[in-house]
């Protein structure tokens, strides 16, 4: 087991082996988790704060119940609604929280950056939760531990990722986190939605959903994210649904053992059709949002035992 | 039906070349080219040593459906058409409402099948030709348009602009613009000068085309789409043109025929049917464009017919409306070009039936064989005094009224049947 890492900023700060260390210890969680009596004492004593400037359900329920069955003591700061109304600055806040040594910060922000510049000013371990449109670490990681538990390995499939590519953080970590396991990725979208110079990352860039899902293994659909949007990337929903949403037809195209995934929200007949996202046989979206739990479970663990060993450390005067 | 044409002075675009010689034409295409004698039970057409030429492929009608059909029909432009040697029309999407969803495009398109020649129709690039929001650009493509254009309506927000070049990039789809600064542009009624002085006419600076036209140019470098500039009618925009051509870019340029034909001076008394848009410029800048569709440096030849009713037109000249119609004067005043010597026939035809064809993607303006059978049988010396009261047009506001011209249609041809001829039309 290595896992070297102060904070969980980004999949690009990952090394494959630490990688490989949080699915394992993940794994372990799922067992947990499906036990009638699913805690642990992993965290116990010590303190998390979720603090979460943007909106959010699914993530911030999931953080909390992985604290929560860790034995951690969890704390939900709205954000959104109170100091930052008053005007005060992300930095200011992150010390005000400092004050009160907590030991894990689990950090959601609009803005790419935002986690990382937090990090630089608090003694506690950072989870970034998602920063704009930079990264989400740990949805890349419960993805990938959905993957090499559906298909038996995180290594040499043929990944697409389709959609809102442009404006998703979900994209940019898979991308990089399938690289580094050595996976064949595959970008589809329109032009409009397709980062600048992507084809350099190392992926294969489409705009015919078709040819892009053509022998994939997985299929990962983005949600349209109509709130990062300024207007006019896609001339409308139905062109949308009707070029790039998910169903049975496009789906055929890919292997027929491909598996359907998506980080949810989900657009029903916007990116995916409803009754595909249903179908237990191909869509594996119920599973992600358990591993999500497992894998969040794992990665608190992991930098709370970092954390430890370098306060121990301290303590005995030792140079770290 | 089997059509056999014989002594006929064969105008090829495509081979720069004109012959005397036979043609048949059978199940809809040119079935044969310089056969000795007609095939039995064909109807024989003696040309009598006139030219016969592919038929006008015209990119940029503007017909009034939906929403003015009191201006043109699709039947009235189909006559008109069929009168003029114009063999597929193009229609542009500056109607009332805009063709802007694939609703509209449907409903005009089966309209238009009752016109005696084809039609296609070219979309709004952005909805209700606003500038804000792009049009379904996919489904469009998928119903039919060939080309999407916000026609005189310049998108000034270059970010709307190049989201909507690059989703049209990443489905092939061709985006035609108006190279027009708008800001210069705004409130012009003629092109700045010594005569707009004298009228007291408020002018546009010719520079305003040079601007509109080096900014489109960018956005397509930025984005790689396949582009064609409507209207390219000053001397100073040709360098741009060129530049943008020898850089490789995916990019022509049109111009009307009026704008080859006409100058600033035509204006004369505030004659509000010489308004144009953009305006008619200096000679200077007529000589300059003409060479420019001589060296081919600009592609195409468009009549850009805009029917305007005579209330739009009985007005002051800076509030009366621009346009003309042309689809029946267009083949007459081009032959001003010919008889000009500013160029030949197969040049001509290369400029108003081979390219805009070829730029499209349609299979017409070919002189070949298997090419559709689409022609116009025309006499280019016969000379007429213009009357715009006997043009099939619902619209008579034609610049060239009383004026002599020299140049007729005989007969037309769509997918070999005759839709036009001394007889009359094929629809009455």
């Amino acid at each position: 087991m290595s896992f070297r890492a102060r904070h969980l900023l980004g999949i690009q700060h990952l090394a494959p082996d630490e990688i490989r260390a949080i699915l394992d210890l993940a794994d372990k969680y799922v067992d947990l988790n499906r036990r009638s009596i699913k805690k642990s004492d992993a965290l116990a004593g010590m303190t998390q704060i979720n603090m979460f400037f943007e909106p959010s359900t699914r993530t911030q329920a999931s953080f909390e119940l992985a604290g929560k069955r860790l034995g951690a003591d969890v704390m939900n700061m709205s954000v959104a609604q109170s100091s930052v109304k008053k005007g005060e600055t992300l930095i200011d806040t992150a010390l005000t929280l400092n004050a009160m040594h907590p030991d894990l910060l689990v950090v959601r922000h609009g803005a790419s950056g935002a986690v990382n510049l937090l990090a630089e000013k608090v003694n506690c371990a950072v989870l970034n939760a998602g920063d704009g449109r930079h990264e989400h670490p740990t949805q890349a990681l419960l993805d990938a531990l959905t993957i090499r538990r559906a298909k038996g390995r995180i290594q040499r499939l043929t990944v697409a990722i389709c959609g809102d590519v442009a404006h998703s953080r979900v994209a940019r970590s898979n991308l990089i986190l399938l690289g580094k396991m050595e996976n064949r990725v595959r970008l589809v979208a329109p032009p409009t939605l397709m980062p600048a110079g992507v084809a350099e990352f190392g992926c294969e860039v489409f705009d015919d959903m078709r040819e892009g899902l053509e022998g994939a293994d997985v299929v990962m659909m983005l949600r349209l994210q109509k709130e990062r949007m300024d207007g006019g990337f896609i001339p409308s929903e139905r062109e949308y649904y009707h070029r790039y949403g998910l169903d049975a037809e496009k789906l055929s195209h890919a292997k027929p053992d491909a598996i359907v995934m998506h980080p949810g929200p989900m657009n029903r007949g916007v990116e995916i059709d409803g009754e595909l996202a249903d179908d237990i046989n191909r869509s594996v979206i119920q599973e992600q949002v358990e591993m999500g739990v497992a894998v969040r479970m794992a990665c608190m663990d992991l930098l709370a035992r970092n954390l430890r060993a370098e306060r121990g450390a301290k303590a005995a005067g030792v140079m770290v | 039906m089997t059509l056999y044409f014989e002594n006929a002075r064969i105008i090829d675009p495509e081979a720069g070349t004109e012959s005397i010689g036979n043609l048949i034409l059978n199940a809809g295409v040119i079935a044969a080219i310089g056969a000795a004698s007609p095939p039995k039970g064909a109807q024989v057409i003696d040309c009598g040593g006139k030219c016969l030429a592919p038929g006008i492929v015209d990119l940029g009608v503007k017909i009034g459906e939906p929403g003015e059909r009191h201006r043109e029909s699709f039947r009235s432009a189909g006559r008109a058409a069929a009168a003029g040697g114009v063999t597929t029309i193009i229609a542009r999407p500056d109607t009332a409402p805009a063709i802007d969803t694939p609703e509209v495009l449907e409903f005009v398109t089966r309209r238009a099948a009752q016109s005696l020649v084809r039609i296609h129709h070219m979309a709004a690039l952005t909805k209700g030709r606003q500038g804000r929001e792009m049009v379904e650009i996919g489904f469009m493509l998928d119903a039919g348009a060939l080309a999407f254009t916000d026609c005189d309506h310049v998108v000034s927000d270059t970010k709307v602009l190049g989201r909507a070049l690059t989703y049209a990039r990443g489905l092939g789809a061709l985006v035609i613009g108006h190279p027009q600064d708008p800001g210069l542009s705004r409130g012009a009624a003629v092109t700045n000068g010594k005569f707009a002085s004298l009228l007291g006419l408020p002018g546009v600076h010719p520079m305003a085309e040079r601007l509109g036209l080096d900014r489109d140019i960018g956005m397509v470098e930025m984005t790689g789409v396949r582009y064609h500039s409507d209207q390219i009618t000053c001397a100073r925009s040709l360098p741009a043109l060129a530049r943008a051509k020898a850089n490789g870019l995916d990019v022509t340029a049109g111009v009307s025929i009026h704008h080859l034909t006409l100058n600033e001076l035509d204006v004369g008394d505030y004659r509000s049917f010489f308004k144009f848009t953009p305006p008619l410029r200096a000679e200077e800048d007529r000589v300059a464009v003409v060479e420019a569709v001589a060296s081919g440096l600009i592609d195409i030849i468009c009549s850009m017919h805009s029917p305007q009713d005579e209330e739009s037109k009985r007005l002051p000249f800076e509030e009366a409306a621009a346009g003309a119609v042309a689809l029946e004067t267009f083949l007459p005043a081009a032959m001003r070009l010919y008889h000009a010597g500013a160029m030949d026939l197969p040049t001509l035809f290369r400029a108003m039936a081979l390219n805009p064809a070829k730029r499209l993607g349609l299979p017409q303006g070919r002189m070949a064989l298997g090419a559709p059978a689409d022609l116009v049988l025309f006499d280019p010396d016969a000379p007429f005094m213009l009357d715009r009261w006997t043009l099939q047009s619902k619209s008579k506001n034609t610049p060239f009224d009383g004026q002599r011209m020299e140049g007729r249609v005989i007969a037309t041809f769509v997918a070999g049947i005759q839709v036009f001829g001394p007889e009359g039309f094929a629809d009455a």
